[in-house]
Order: structure tokens, then C-alpha cells, then sequence
């Protein structure tokens, strides 16, 4: 099975990247989420309730549809501000966030969990620095409406219905979809993300976060 | 194409269809109330919360637009569109989007109905969530208020995208394809408003979420009358609205990990559906009889509204037998959405949606209508400085709207601004200022104040003096001058 890869990409000002990213994140997740399953006898399944709920933006003229689930946005919130951190503040420089859905694959003992993904969305991020206010007023229009864009190209990559993983039975569950949270059930998923600094030169954390998942049993 | 669909599978599919649409329309007026929508995600499902999204249901939007439908579907060359406009205070109109939920012959014979079919329109709602706040409306909608209000029509029948003006563009929110064809789901907005909204309605102090009650008869002007929708977060105003309770229909909320052919035999579970009165379904209880096309977003007089059956509602009592059919129980004689008033033939229902400080309901909007000076805007590029009223004040004299007196106060008297066909005016009504103490108010004096008259000084007549009159008259001036030197001599004095 081929992985399906999309890329997409953002230039931003500093104090915009929380932003930018939440928006980019939960507007995907917000399509890899069901509601809980609830597995009966014979083999079926009921599923719960996904509520939404719209977020408005404070440095970007937007707003979006996140999945009302707290921990969920907790969970994303973690991933990005330790992106933003990576990135530095209020520097110039490029980075990129990855969404990652997988399905995990059970091995034999002694070798772990084979993490297979089935949909990567990379999200390139161009930080900017502006002199003026006046620029940070255009750019807070012109960042808002390369959102509504990525959205736009985001639901038109879902809408193709290309691979999903089947439906799991209720011992498969735990392989194809989070269910730890309490709320809502996405898709198997980990955000990674690289930073290049001003002169090029790659600095990648991804690596380390592989073998640190790896080793993890 | 049918006959290869069992019954069953017909008849889930038409039910996922129509709720569709129903949800569809919900989806797209709520977010043109003017409002952040908040629902909560519930892990155990409660049985009517269609395609598993907490969807809540407006029931003068439901009502609305099952009257729209009249007992069809959409299909095949019967689109079902809701298009959405704006209408200013002086009553000036103008389309900003259409969405359109239409069917192509595209067929997809192998596509299970009641599992990836139904999860597919899930998908499909959630796009239609996201792209629904990134569309140039949702900015305007949410910072409509007492300048303008944004109405909404749902109709059925050919698709009409003429009132988008030149250039429009057109989103495609997905597709969803099913054995009786492919579902498609678009919108089509407006472009030449970006200009606009920055200089027209951002003008005015930011409205912070409040919706006109856009269906009651009221002069604009009477602000005072007006109440904020009822239609807020979870959590308040539970009693305004029956929420998901009005979508009498069990929903499809148990699924099958068996292989296909056994997929009907294990659909066991569901919720026991909660009965609610047929007043639910015939809610309207702002449409009266002088007003029969207005918006269905309840008002807001101190609160709930009442839900008094306005007429008779067959269409729920269809509703609730067709929900013990889909508990496996013989089929109700009953099929199709009925509503109150008899159907079986497709019409075409245009309900002009009316908003607050109109008093010509139900009018079509036409080009040719004068009411309309906003059908010939969208393909001229015309120069707002030049009809903007803060740097030249109007001069003609006002439009012929009817709602004049009673729009503005007496202390604006230019109001409605130059006789152009295409911009809306807005007048300005700078924040905080009363127009009744005084004849010139504190939008007249800012504008008489940008153009204050030339100086005397400066004026041709001095200086077409002429040089000899200035020289004859000089010595007299110095021999004044001479006289007083002792006083300028002391004015120096003081000065170091």
C-alpha cells in the first residue's frame, strides 16, 4: 500500500505560527475523527457523536471548525508549541510540521509494533519578520486568505476518497484509531516536525523522534 | 439503474439523502448567523444525531426548507440550492453566494449504501463546515448588525448564479458517489466584494455577534425592539429550540464489521427516537398571515418562542411512522416527506427571504427592479473615493426607498448618498452620537469639517487688488504703524 503524501505550504509571521498550524491541523483532523465505537454483540458497532465548534483567530484575519474535544486540542496544542519553540521566537526561518495517520501492525515478540502510515500531510512553514504595523495588518489579511486556500485544497484531497483503512472488529480497534481519548476516536496519528535554520542546513528532529519511538516498547 | 438497489437499500438511501440535504441547509445558515456554532461531542450516541455530527436543528430552517422541497429529493436536474444575500438598512440587496447541492447520472453501483455511502456524507458535512467559514461571506455574516443583515432562500429546481455578478468563483466542498448517482456539493460567491466589505461595512464599529430578527416587521431604526437570536451555544437557551429532537427519524448509528451480505441482518441497535409534539415540525411561529415569506430565524420577543402549530402537520405524523419502519417493522403506508401543504408536484417555491427593515415582503428580486440598485454593480469598477461620503458629502438628493423616514433620523438629511446604481450607502452615524439635539449632527459637522470654505485671504478677489492701490496705500499704514511703535515696541519687549 502506497502512502498518500500532500503537502502544503504557509508563510507566516512569528506570533502567527500557533495559529496557522492549529488551523491547518484541526481542519484535517476534523476529518479523520469519528465519534466513539461502541461495539455490540454480532459483530456491530454504534459510533458517537462528533460536536464542532469555531475557533476565530486573535493575529490572523480566519477562523475555523475544530472537533469539540478538549484533550484532542490539548494533545495538538502540545505538538505545535513545542514546533514553535523548535522554530525560535521571532526569528526568521523555515520549518515543517507532518501529520501522520498509520496503522499499526502487530509483530511477533521480540520485534514492536510496526507503525505503517497511510496518509502524510506535510505542512511547510516560512516564518517572516515585518518592520511596520501596517505590514502586520496585510499580513494578517493576506495569511487569512492562504488559509481559507490550504482548507480549500485540504477538503478537496479528502473528497477524493482514495485508501482508508477498513473498519476494524473491536480486538483491531487500538490499531487503527486513537481510542484513548474520551470524546472523539481519530485515526492513528503522530505530528513530527524539522526546522531548517536561516542558512539551510537541516536540524532533524524527526530522527530522533523515530528512534526514541522505536526504542519505546 | 434501480432495479439493481434492494428496496432497502432504496429506501436507507433516499432517507440519507434527504437528510442531507435537511442537514446541509442547517450546516449553511447557521454559519451565516452571525455566530461562533459550538456543539459537544457525545461518545454514546443518542440515536437522532445524523451522520454522527452534532448538527442541531433549527426547526424554521427545517421547516423551510422541507416547504422548498415540497416531498422530492434532489436528483438529477433538481438542485437544491441556498443562497445566501445581504440587505443593508436601506433596504439594498445583493447575492453573495449560492450553494448547490446537485446529482449527475454518474453512477457507483458497487458503493454499499448504508455504510460508505453514509460515512461519505459525513465526510462531506465536515467539509461543508470548514469551507463554510473560508468563503468572503462568513466575515460579512459574522459582523452583520444593525447596518446590514444577511438572508438566506432555499429553492429547488435549475440553479440561478446570474445575481453573483461577473467573475464569480465557485468551490467544490466534495462528491459523494451513490448507485443512483453522484452527489455534488458546491458554492458559487460573489468576488467583487472584497473591496467592499474592507471599506463599506468595517466602517462601523465591529457588531459583536448579534442577529437582527430578520423576519419581523420593524423600521430600522427602531433598534431598541430588537433582540439578539436565540439560537446560541449549547448550554443556554436550551428552550429556544428542540435542537436534534425535531429529526424524528432514527439515524444510522449502527454499523456492521461483518462482511457486506450480512450487513442488514446485524443492524440492531438503535436508539428509541424521541417522540416530540408535531408542533415541533410546524414551527413557524413568526410567519403570519401578512408576511407568509419571511425568514424563519425565530425572534426574538423576550425569548422562546412559542411553538404553535401554524397548520396542519401530516408531514409529522408521516415522520413518526416512518420511524418504526426503520425498526424493522412493516413498511408505513407513507413515503417521502409530506408537509403541511399537498404536494406531488414539483413546484418551484422562491421564498424571498425579507428582513427586518423591509416592509415589501415576498418581492422577487429582479434586475429591472429599482429597488435593486445592486443588479448592475457587480461588473462596473467604480471608484469608492469618489462616492464615498466621507470625503465628498452627497449632494443628490435621496433614494427613492421607501423606508427613508423612517431609516434615518432627522438630523442626517443626506442620507442615502448620491443617486449611483451600483454601491450600497452607508450612512455614517459616528458611535455615541445622538442625531435628535440639534439640527446638524456629529456626522454633518465631520463632513463639513473635511471641506471648510477657502480662506478670505486667500480668495481671488484680494489679489486681483492691484499693485498701485497697494502702493498708494502704503504710506498711510506706516504712519499708523509710526504712531502705535511704541506698542509694538513692548509687544517685542515681551516676546524675548
Amino acid at each position: 500500500m502506497n502512502c498518500r503524501s500532500e503537502a502544503l505550504e504557509v508563510s507566516v509571521e512569528g506570533r502567527q505560527v500557533d495559529e496557522a498550524m492549529l488551523a491547518l491541523l484541526h481542519t484535517i483532523l476534523l476529518h479523520r475523527s469519528t465519534g466513539k465505537f461502541h461495539y455490540k454483540k454480532e459483530g456491530t458497532y454504534s459510533i458517537g457523536t462528533v460536536g464542532t465548534q469555531d475557533i476565530d483567530c486573535d493575529f490572523i484575519d480566519f477562523s475555523f471548525v475544530r472537533v469539540s474535544s478538549d484533550e484532542l486540542d490539548r494533545a495538538i496544542r502540545k505538538a505545535v508549541g513545542e514546533f514553535k519553540d523548535a522554530m525560535g521566537n521571532g526569528m526568521d526561518g523555515m520549518g515543517q510540521i507532518s501529520l501522520e495517520f498509520y496503522q499499526k501492525k502487530k509483530s511477533r515478540w521480540p520485534f514492536s509494533d510496526e507503525c505503517i502510515p497511510w496518509e502524510v500531510w506535510s505542512i511547510k512553514v516560512n516564518v517572516v519578520n515585518l518592520a511596520n504595523e501596517q505590514e502586520r495588518q496585510i499580513c494578517r489579511e493576506k495569511v487569512g486568505e492562504k488559509l481559507g486556500e490550504k482548507v480549500i485544497n485540504i477538503v478537496e484531497v479528502i473528497n477524493r476518497h482514495e485508501y482508508l483503512p477498513k473498519m476494524p472488529t473491536q480486538s483491531e480497534v487500538d490499531n487503527v484509531f486513537d481510542t484513548s481519548l474520551k470524546d472523539v476516536q481519530p485515526y492513528l496519528y503522530k505530528i513530527t516536525f524539522q526546522i531548517t535554520d536561516t542558512l539551510g542546513t537541516s536540524v532533524s528532529t524527526t530522527m530522533r523522534r523515530l528512534i526514541k519511538d522505536t526504542l519505546a516498547l | 439503474m434501480d432495479s439493481d438497489l434492494s428496496p432497502q437499500d432504496k429506501k436507507d438511501l433516499d432517507k440519507f439523502i434527504k437528510f442531507f440535504a435537511l442537514k446541509t441547509v442547517q450546516v449553511i445558515v447557521q454559519a451565516r448567523l452571525g455566530e461562533k456554532v459550538c456543539t459537544r461531542s457525545l461518545s454514546s450516541p443518542t440515536g437522532s444525531d445524523w451522520f454522527n455530527l452534532a448538527i442541531k436543528d433549527i426547526p424554521e430552517v427545517t421547516h423551510e426548507s422541507k416547504k422548498a422541497l415540497a416531498g422530492q429529493l434532489p436528483g438529477i436536474e433538481r438542485s437544491m440550492c441556498v443562497e445566501i444575500s445581504l440587505k443593508t438598512s436601506e433596504g439594498d440587496s445583493m447575492e453573495l453566494e449560492t450553494w448547490c447541492l446537485e446529482m449527475n447520472e454518474k453512477c457507483d453501483k458497487d458503493i454499499k449504501v448504508s455504510y460508505t455511502v453514509y460515512n461519505r456524507m459525513s465526510l462531506l458535512l465536515k467539509s461543508l463546515l470548514a469551507i463554510t467559514r473560508v468563503t468572503p461571506a462568513y466575515k460579512l455574516s459574522r459582523k452583520q448588525g444593525h447596518d446590514y443583515v444577511i438572508l438566506y432562500r432555499i429553492y429547488f429546481g435549475e440553479v440561478q448564479l446570474t445575481g453573483l455578478g461577473e467573475g464569480f468563483q465557485t468551490v467544490r466542498v466534495g462528491v459523494v458517489g451513490t448507485p443512483i448517482g453522484t452527489i455534488t456539493l458546491s458554492c458559487a460567491y460573489r468576488t467583487n466584494l472584497a473591496f467592499m466589505s474592507t471599506r463599506q461595512f468595517e466602517r462601523t464599529a465591529p457588531i459583536m455577534g448579534i442577529i437582527i430578527d430578520h423576519f419581523v416587521e420593524r423600521p430600522f431604526g427602531n433598534v431598541g425592539h430588537m433582540h439578539p437570536c436565540n439560537y446560541r451555544a449549547p448550554g443556554e437557551d436550551e428552550g429556544a429550540y428542540n435542537g436534534v429532537e425535531d429529526s424524528q427519524e432514527v439515524c444510522t448509528t449502527s454499523f456492521s464489521t461483518s462482511p457486506p451480505s450480512q450487513l442488514y441482518c446485524s443492524r440492531l441497535s438503535y436508539q428509541s427516537p424521541v417522540l416530540v409534539g408535531a408542533a415541533d415540525f410546524c414551527h413557524p411561529s413568526t410567519l403570519n398571515a401578512a408576511n407568509p415569506h419571511q425568514m424563519g430565524v425565530p425572534g426574538k420577543e423576550g425569548g422562546v418562542p412559542q411553538q404553535v402549530p401554524v397548520q396542519p402537520c401530516h408531514g409529522a405524523q408521516a415522520e413518526h411512522r416512518r420511524v418504526s419502519s426503520f425498526c424493522h417493522d412493516p413498511p408505513p403506508p407513507s413515503v417521502g416527506v409530506k408537509s403541511g401543504s399537498p404536494c406531488g408536484v414539483l413546484e418551484t417555491t422562491f421564498t424571498r427571504k425579507v428582513g427586518a427593515f423591509v416592509n415589501k415582503p415576498g418581492t422577487q428580486v429582479t434586475t429591472a427592479s429599482l429597488d435593486l440598485p445592486f443588479a448592475a454593480f457587480a461588473p462596473r469598477a467604480y471608484d469608492l473615493e469618489e462616492n464615498d461620503p466621507m470625503v465628498q458629502p452627497p449632494e443628490s438628493s435621496a433614494t427613492s426607498s421607501p423606508l427613508q423616514g423612517s431609516l434615518h433620523s432627522q438630523g442626517s438629511g443626506e442620507s442615502g448618498g448620491p443617486a449611483q446604481d451600483d454601491f450600497v450607502m452607508v450612512d455614517f452615524k459616528p458611535a455615541f452620537s445622538k442625531d435628535d439635539l440639534l439640527p446638524m449632527d456629529l456626522g454633518t459637522f465631520y463632513r463639513e469639517f473635511q471641506n471648510p470654505p477657502q480662506l478670505t485671504s486667500l480668495t481671488i478677489d484680494v489679489s486681483s487688488q492691484s499693485m498701485a492701490e497697494d502702493l498708494d496705500s502704503l504710506p498711510e499704514k506706516l504712519a499708523v504703524y509710526e504712531k502705535n511703535i511704541d506698542e509694538f515696541d513692548a509687544f517685542v519687549d515681551t516676546l524675548q
